[in-house]
């Protein structure tokens, strides 16, 4: 009966910009300061102090809008959007509604069930956050930290896109990749630099109407999002199910108990009274700024996977793990500007690489060129792979030319014929019935001396040469 | 004056002469405190600042490190600013003296000081009726020559109207002309701060002093200073527009006499005056009553006993919080208000309201380009319909108390620079004509003004 449902899913994501101080004031925006030491008359809400709007805030804001192919508005409006919060000191939030900042743009991502597949972005508008509301910090008291207060913030709405939980994680973690290609947020739910709400509604597969939509909060960790949503869009199929009706509300999400519950009608605000911010003129960008705007936003991660597959030759699944991180892709794309064969590199990078840097919290350890010089030795035939692996392993953990700590470790490959010749004797002196053998037609037995030479050299021989020394000591 | 020594006399004549007026209700700060912090404010101020040792009392609503700013209000009772409003610094970085803060209807909202929470300010002359309002604290000091300037706040002529009342110079500059940062904001779209002076000359050589580029303030023009004009010879070449709407037929018989009389002068001064028409002014207090409580509304959401400010009784919990510190804090011209503005921005009601005032206000703007486009410099108006009424007169009827700001509400609208000369008296009683210049050109103003004030009798009855 399930299957006979659709789930439709609208994403608002606020996210936090990357700034060093907040959207109106010069105050610090850095996360973690003592509480309500990053403040100051205007982000306190003062009598009589004012606003005045950051600049690098309104570039990354921009860069935001272009990247996700959103109209820029040369002319926006800032308004107040008011409600009364302890952790609110104006009254009043600042942000944009009838004028917002970008409209009209589109993200496309990888559906799990439709392959590509593309969400609209309904509008991005810049605003200011609250600050922080602590219930639980002393007994029966509320605590207000506003160090938050103030921190620019842009919100990302989409259009009811998305069709399952998955899909709307999936367009999130794409989403993230973006802002954080572009340095414009470091995306982090966690610290609050990244939060998600979301409108969910279903219908009978079929229907174009949609059906009544709440609204989920509180998803405050990338873990919760497809759990919050898929808890909602199950409640909601079983009450449809049970006959019943849904009320257009706003349900929080508990991930203690896995659960939602609906926000008591008395912490709902009804009317926000939004008008436009009497201490702002309009937001008037000139046409110069946004080109330049365009011009400081990087390759986005699309575009570089589809970069990667031509260029480099490489597979979409291949090229996306590369491009999933633009510090990895650039990590990539060094390696193989320092001379290594892109498959080789690519291969490197996805396996050892990512390996050591998930386990290393100090990131790409052995420097693009090492790994380049690395690879050149097994290509050259002076490390067996295995030995590379080692020589990489010790050059991330203490640093230093692979060759030299190949040399170190022992690991170098002999190629020199005169050593060869000499192990290889050894070795056909110690097996003269399988040398008769040989001779007389089980050439399979070549394999069997090259082992027994490298074991002689303990590993060092290089087996290619190894084995022409040895076919032509036992050619008749 | 460049010498500490006299910088300190000047000081201390001050504080005496603010004590010898202190009937008058006119100055918020205590006597002791004021004696002392003016002392140390002249052994330290800056001797080649242009205003070194001038004594300026500013409106309790314009933050100051020092005194307390209540803004008339006991909602703010007590509360003392951890900075200096831009206008106060500049006061002080030119060698001024802080000479108190003055009493003011509460948070600006109010035509004759009897809006506070500290009580009425009495008028200088006639201790029954009112200074006007809501700067009438500095109007009151200066009229009663215990400072030659002061500074106030308009919102709706909050200067110019206890200017005229008190028979002072009061001008508003065009807004973006002087910094609202520290000035604690009622309707922000329409809020400047302005000068009260004993002549032109004080008025304008303070305003000077304040005016200019803030970047704290991003609705302040990027601007130098204003630069002082000379007194003129005369008013030859000056076009003044005399709009026929703030010439009703029931205006009040001496007013127009007086306003005649100052017409005939600036004629006699060389200037070509002609009669113009402004024909959207009949909707400019309906079109305030809506922007000014609106942005208000919001611009006083932030008193909520949280952070600043005394908390009342029966503060339980956040909702009781808000509503005893909001409900005991604010009097009741605030409340009336702040309902008022929220209910035409709330939703349903904001286009009926709200965006209609705006369009309002767009037209009445555009009247006064017209006008202006049209080779007319300046317009002369009477600044109030009537001289300083009696205390309590419409203390319970607001909408006559809102049409006292009839004739200067429009500058404020549009934006423009108004200045309030004294033309006369009325049964003993000052009355001010008003001049409005075009949007930065305050200098011309101030021109015609300079010259005005050298020729109207200003003593003389009308
Ligand atoms: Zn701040």
């Amino acid at each position: 009966m399930a299957g006979a449902w659709e789930t439709v899913i609208g994403l608002e994501t606020h996210v936090q910009l990357r700034t060093v101080s907040k959207m109106f004031c010069g105050c610090s925006a850095a996360f973690g300061a003592p509480p309500n030491t990053n403040v100051c008359p205007v982000c306190l809400g003062l009598p009589g102090a004012l606003p005045v709007p950051n600049e690098h805030a309104l570039q990354l804001a921009v860069r935001a809008a272009l990247g996700l192919g959103c109209t820029v508005h040369p002319r926006s409006v800032f308004a107040r959007k008011n409600y009364f919060y302890p952790d609110l000191p104006k009254g009043y939030q600042i942000s944009q509604f009838e004028q917002p900042l970008a409209t009209a743009g589109s993200l496309s991502y990888l559906s799990p069930d439709r392959g590509i597949a593309t969400a609209t972005i309904q509008r991005l508008h810049v605003e200011e956050d609250a600050g922080k509301s602590l219930h639980d910090r002393f007994p029966k008291q509320t605590a207000i930290d506003l160090n938050r207060c103030g921190v620019p913030l842009i919100e990302i709405v989409t259009g009811p896109d998305f069709r399952s939980p998955h899909e709307a994680r999936t367009y999130l973690l794409t989403l993230k990749q973006v802002l954080e290609y572009a340095a414009i947020s470091d995306c982090d739910m966690e610290k609050g630099s990244l939060r998600v709400d979301a409108n969910v509604s279903v219908r009978r597969v079929g229907e174009t109407m949609l059906g009544t939509k709440t609204e989920v909060k509180n998803i405050n960790s990338f873990a919760y999002v497809e759990k919050a949503l898929t808890v909602e869009r199950d409640r909601q199929i079983a009450v449809l199910e049970g006959g019943g009706t849904l009320a257009p509300q706003t349900m929080l999400y508990d991930s203690k108990t896995n659960g939602v519950r609906p926000q008591r009608s008395k912490e709902e605000s009804h009317d926000y009274r939004y008008f436009p911010d009497p201490d702002l003129p309009p937001l008037v960008l000139t046409e110069q700024f946004i080109a330049e705007q365009q011009t400081l936003l990087p390759e986005l991660p699309a575009k570089k996977r589809e970069r990667f597959v031509e260029k480099y030759a490489l597979s979409v699944t291949d090229a996306a793990v590369l491009t999933a991180d633009r510090n990895v892709a650039d990590y990539y794309e060094a390696v193989v500007h320092a001379g290594a064969d892109a498959k080789t590199a690519a291969n490197w990078v996805m396996t050892e690489v990512l390996a050591d840097a998930k386990d290393h919290a100090d990131g790409l350890r052995v420097a693009a060129g090492a790994l380049a010089n690395l690879i050149g030795l097994v290509r050259g035939g002076t490390l067996s792979h295995q030995a590379a692996k080692r020589v990489f392993a010790e050059v991330a953990e203490r640093g230093g030319e692979p060759r030299n700590v190949a040399e170190a470790l022992g690991l170098v490959q002999v190629a020199d014929t005169g050593v060869l010749s000499g192990w290889v004797s050894d070795v056909l002196g110690a097996h003269t019935s399988e040398v008769m053998r040989y001779k007389q037609g089980e050439t399979k037995l070549l394999q069997f001396f090259v082992g027994q030479v490298m074991k002689a050299s303990r590993g060092k021989a290089d087996p290619k040469l190894a084995q022409r020394v040895l076919e032509e000591k036992l050619a008749p | 004056m460049s010498d500490p020594s006299e910088a300190l006399a000047s000081a201390k004549a001050a504080a005496d002469r603010i004590v010898n007026v202190k009937r008058l209700n006119a100055c918020l700060t205590p006597i002791k405190e004021l004696r002392k912090s003016l002392a140390a404010q002249a052994s330290t101020a800056h001797p080649s600042g242009v205003l070194y040792g001038m004594p300026v009392a500013v409106k309790d609503n314009i933050c100051t490190l020092e005194f307390t700013t209540s803004c008339g209000s006991k909602i703010l009772e007590g509360y003392r600013s951890p900075y200096d409003a831009t206008a106060a610094a500049k006061l002080k970085a030119a060698g001024a003296l802080i000479a108190g803060k003055t009493n003011c209807d509460e948070f600006g909202m109010g035509s004759s000081t009897e809006h506070s929470a500290y009580g009425r300010t009495l008028h200088p002359f006639d201790k029954t009726r009112v200074p006007g309002g809501s700067s009438g604290g500095s109007a009151a000091l200066v009229a009663a020559g215990a400072v030659p300037a002061a500074l106030g706040s308009e919102t709706g002529g909050s200067v110019r109207q206890p200017a005229s009342l008190c028979g002072v110079v009061g001008i508003k500059p065009t807004y973006g002309r002087v910094s609202r940062y520290g000035l604690v904001a009622f309707g922000s779209s329409l809020d400047q701060i302005g000068v009260l002076g004993r002549s032109v000359h004080d008025a304008a050589r303070v305003l000077s002093v304040i005016s200019g580029r803030d970047p704290k303030d991003s609705t302040c023009e990027d601007r130098d200073s204003l630069r002082l004009p000379n007194v003129p010879e005369s008013l030859q070449g000056f076009v003044i527009g005399v709009p026929k709407e703030y010439f009703p037929q029931d205006l009040d018989a001496a007013v127009r006499r007086a306003c005649d009389r100052a017409i005939r002068l600036l004629r006699e001064l060389g200037a070509a005056v002609r009669e113009v028409s402004l024909p959207h002014t009949a909707y400019a207090v309906a079109t305030y009553y809506i922007i000014a409580p609106a942005e208000a509304s919001s611009n006083l959401a932030r008193y909520d006993g949280a952070r600043y400010g005394p908390r009342f009784n029966g503060s339980e919990d956040v909702r009781a919080l808000y509503r005893t510190t909001r409900g005991d804090g604010f009097g009741p011209e605030v409340r009336r208000r702040v309902l008022v503005g929220t209910y035409v921005l709330s939703s349903g009601y904001y286009d009926a309201y709200y965006r209609k005032a705006q369009q309002m206000r767009a037209l009445i703007a555009q009247d006064f380009r017209n006008v202006f486009d049209r080779g007319v410099d300046l317009l002369f108006t009477p600044t109030t319909p009537t001289p300083a009424f009696k205390a309590g007169e419409k203390l319970n009827d607001p909408v006559a108390m809102y049409l006292s700001d009839i004739f200067t509400v429009t500058a404020n609208i549009a934006g423009l620079p108004a200045i309030s000369v004294p033309i006369g008296r009325i049964k003993g009683l000052p009355i001010g004509g008003q001049l409005i210049g075009q949007a930065f050109l305050e200098d011309e103003m101030l021109e015609a003004a300079y010259a005005l004030e050298r020729a109207v009798p200003a003593a003389e009855e009308a």
